[in-house]
């Protein structure tokens, strides 16, 4: 039975969400034209006013925003209430540059946290359920976000965080957890640790997972149901916008809702910024219409994805995206050719390896090359080398036909690349050095 | 009929099969025969010891991945056309070698012994014993 945080929200009809949207995106607009003045001067040079934005019709008008804006307004140019008004900061990692810094008021938390609690609900958790989030608590919006949600939908919230993962799995046994909160290579590692430790599927007690904050392929998913004997959910978000539950998946696994009370989703084409219909591939660009302190218009994720509006199964009305196949962050131009790392993962875990890799791109006479390590398992090990060789090969052969390039494939031994508590490094990229 | 062997995974630098003797010398496993296959990446060591189940138990919880694999282990006459003498009966029987290593006997010194990795372990050890050669068993080895 498909169950519902906010049914009336979630199986409204289109021209509900169409006339919520309108109506929230036509007060955001005037919201930020009237607190803060970086939008305003934005708008202002594309010769706008509010009075232009009359529905979400409109919204092809406005100008995007970048990552690259948040990073000159940094840290109040985009703030739009009061700082007394604002309760909470959250923030990025990082990784790709400075970080960013995100503002709330304590109603979009509250929102924030609705969000999460229907993605643990179409998960199927209940206040029946024990929800342990061992996403990281702190500036990373992930632990908080489900924190909330948890809360929310009422049920017994195990707040481990990340890490040590004996404690983890020490809780999900005593305390019987049924929901597990986390990113997928962590997920993957949680299994890999309570396989070794002689645990069947059977003796877990979890039944559903709600992974999400890196990209992650439909393969890893097969793999990691299995391993854990759940149903394992994937969720999106970005601290830009929220945190984790600005989509999420239904039971029917095939793509994200996106929580469109709150969010307008557009895919463009990244090159010339035009907006693409539906069914197309190309970059997310999401409009914040209910948040106050940090509302962002057409802000430019670098996710690339699509959107279907197809009804489905589980009853939810809200657009679909696919699952990203990574930010343009995370692509590598390897040799002119576009590589995404969930590419590489989908390839290994077909040929009976195990999602524990690293890419390593490198330059050596002016040539990019690729190497993709892969660690040893019972399962593909042989006592002749002929046959390893083969594997090898057939694999190689594999990630010829999937990415259109050539890469080394290297056996390492078990355990030697370093498992993440969060979000995983897959790519080490030498050139930049 | 056969002998067990444990072929085990290595890495291909320094020090990764010095990790794999400290786990057997910490264990007081006491290793019959020895031999590697390597690539310039990675290398496959095979043992025969004599405790099978607590090598690959041991290897395994210290993190080394490893498989057993029966092959066939042949005492061969310390004496010129012994090792031929047995190649003649696998070639005339069509059996495939697809690796094998020698090894000398402990105390036994008319003989060495050698391991053979065919396909069918049941049918070359037939056509052996059909010319009056003679494979050992687990137990042999255990012993020596």
């Amino acid at each position: 039975m498909e169950r519902y945080y906010q049914p009336e929200i979630e199986r409204a009809s289109r021209e509900q969400i169409k006339a919520w949207q309108d109506e929230r995106l036509v007060k955001q607009v005037r919201h930020v034209w009237d607190n803060v003045p970086y939008y305003r001067k934005k708008m202002e040079e594309k010769g706008l006013t509010p009075d232009d934005i009359r529905s979400s019709d409109d919204l092809r008008k406005l100008p995007f925003i970048t990552k690259a804006d948040l990073r000159e307004a940094y840290p109040y140019g985009l703030v739009a209430k009061p700082l007394k008004e604002c309760v909470r900061i959250q923030s990025t990692s990082g990784t790709t540059g400075k970080r960013v810094v995100a503002f709330y008021t304590q109603h979009d938390i509250d929102l924030w946290e609705d969000c999460c609690a229907r993605a643990i609900m179409a998960a199927g958790g209940t206040d029946e359920d024990v929800c342990q989030v061992s996403y990281g608590y702190g500036l990373f919006t992930g632990g908080p976000g489900l924190n909330g949600g948890s809360h929310k939908v009422g049920c017994l919230t195990i707040p481990t965080s990340s890490g040590n993962t004996e404690r983890q799995i020490m809780f999900i046994r005593d305390l019987s957890a049924t929901i597990l909160c986390c990113t997928p290579s962590y997920a993957a590692y949680i299994g890999e640790t309570m396989k070794e430790m002689g645990l069947t599927p059977d003796q877990i007690p979890l039944k559903a997972g709600i992974f999400g904050a890196e990209a992650w392929s439909e393969e890893m998913r097969q793999d990691i149901q299995n391993t854990l004997g759940i149903k394992a959910y994937d969720i999106y978000g970005l601290t830009e916008l929220s945190g984790p539950g600005v989509s999420f998946e239904c039971s029917a696994q095939t793509g994200m809702h996106i929580n469109e009370d709150h969010f307008i989703a557009e895919i463009i084409d990244p090159d010339t910024g035009e907006v693409l219909p539906e069914g197309a591939q190309g970059e997310l660009v999401f409009t914040s219409i209910t948040k106050e302190a940090f509302p962002l218009l057409r802000y430019r994720t670098r996710d690339i994805c699509a959107l279907t509006r197809e009804a489905c199964p589980c009853g939810r009305t809200h657009v679909k995206m696919s699952k990203p196949k990574g930010r343009t962050d995370d692509m590598l131009i390897i040799r002119g050719v576009n590589v995404f790392p969930s590419q590489i993962e989908t390839v290994l875990l077909n040929h009976g390896y195990a999602a524990n890799y690293q890419i390593i791109v490198d330059r050596v006479k002016s040539t990019d090359t690729l190497d993709v390590q892969v660690e040893m398992t019972p399962e593909m090990f042989n006592d002749n080398m002929g046959e390893i060789n083969r594997r090898q090969k057939e694999l190689v052969d594999g990630l010829r036909s999937m990415l259109g390039i050539t890469a080394k494939v290297t056996l390492v031994a078990p355990k030697s690349i370093v498992r993440s508590e969060g979000k995983a490094v897959r790519v080490i990229d030498k050139r930049k050095i | 009929m056969s002998v067990k062997q444990i072929s085990v995974f290595l890495e291909n630098k320094p020090g990764s099969l010095h990790a794999m003797t400290g786990v057997l010398a910490r264990n007081q496993i006491d290793m019959r025969a020895f031999s590697l296959a390597e690539t310039s990446d990675f290398g496959i060591a095979r043992v025969i010891v004599d405790d099978v189940y607590k090598t690959a138990t041991v290897l395994r919880e210290a993190g080394f991945v490893n498989n057993v694999t029966p092959v066939l282990g042949v005492a061969i006459p310390d004496v010129p056309g012994g090792l031929n003498k047995v190649l003649q009966a696998l070639t005339d029987a069509q059996v495939n070698v697809e690796y094998m290593y020698a090894f000398l006997g402990g105390k036994d010194v008319d003989h060495a012994y050698m391991i053979f990795r065919v396909e069918d372990n049941a049918s070359a050890s037939a056509a052996l014993s059909a010319q009056g050669i003679k494979t050992v068993e687990q137990e042999e080895i255990d012993k020596l």
